[in-house]
């Protein structure tokens, strides 16, 4: 994320003295991708295979299978695997499209206060049903 | 940016040079080619799926609030409209989720020709396709119609 506060000792001067440039953090962002692609590939299978299952089940019957252990892990694990993947995803799209510099931070920003809160809306939840 | 003012007539031949620059073709100038038709729909997918995931915080939530919260959030994902939406929200996990694995293989150096690129995205076409039509025929056929 090019944001006009990072520092780092990587950057040319050029870029240094623009305040833009590497946040030296490119890979992690590249591989933290990969990381959530995998588990989402595993999880989002089992979160179709689950909805098709319950699709026409009823609020007694959903709400019992949400609260058994395997399912509330596998739930909050998928939430938090597809939520931080499309942070990732949205990031680059944003700074790829949007080129105003000030819109592009506040929506950088906005995206990931954003899933972020629906995240963590969504952990407790599937804890509320579950505990 | 303006002119400096003590320009000389060479440096303003070089900044009407630069002003009239040739621009690369925007998207829209190109015909549209399977290497970038595939790259587009996966980012486009993308996208619908972040969206989609404001459904799944819905559904969540309606269920942990209690029965009412989801017999509303139910009526709506099973009426015909919304059902259209999630038959959509089904491809783009389904392409998205191909595409990718096929981004995964040529993050290995693999499929990277264009041979190899043809042949990966007309797997992912055609794996995006059965398996939503696979999902949708397991769900019609579960639910006795």
């Amino acid at each position: 994320m090019t944001m006009k506060w990072t520092s780092g000792g990587m950057k040319s001067p050029l870029s240094r003295a623009r305040g833009l440039g590497s946040a030296k953090s490119g890979s992690h962002h590249w591989m933290m991708q990969r990381v959530t692609a995998v588990s989402n590939a595993v999880l989002g299978l089992w979160f179709v295979w689950s909805v098709l299952t319950l699709a026409n089940a009823d609020y007694a019957i959903v709400r019992d299978w949400l609260a058994a252990p395997v399912n509330a892990i596998l739930m909050i694990l998928f939430v938090i695997s597809s939520y931080y993947h499309a942070v990732l995803g949205l990031q680059v799209v944003t700074e790829d499209y949007v080129h105003c510099e000030g819109l592009k931070v506040i929506k950088l920003m906005g995206q990931k206060l954003l899933y972020t809160g629906l995240g963590v809306a969504c952990v407790f939840a599937v804890l509320k049903v579950a505990l | 940016m303006s002119a400096p003012s003590g320009s000389t007539s060479g440096s303003s031949a070089a900044d009407k040079a630069k002003r009239e620059r040739p621009l690369s073709p925007h998207l829209q100038i190109y015909k549209p080619q399977i290497t970038s038709v595939t790259s587009i729909l996966h980012r486009a997918t993308g996208v619908a799926l972040a969206l989609g995931l404001f459904v799944l915080g819905w559904g969540l939530i309606a269920l942990a609030s209690g029965e009412g919260s989801y017999a509303v959030f139910k009526d709506f994902w099973g009426s015909i409209f919304g059902m259209i939406l999630l038959f959509g929200w089904s491809f783009a996990f389904f392409y998205h989720f191909c595409c990718g694995l096929r981004h995964l293989v040529m993050d290995t150096g693999r499929m990277m020709d264009i041979k190899g690129m043809y042949k990966a995205a007309y797997i992912t076409y055609a794996g995006a396709l059965v398996l939503t039509m696979g999902t949708w025929i397991v769900y019609f056929a579960c639910s006795g119609y």
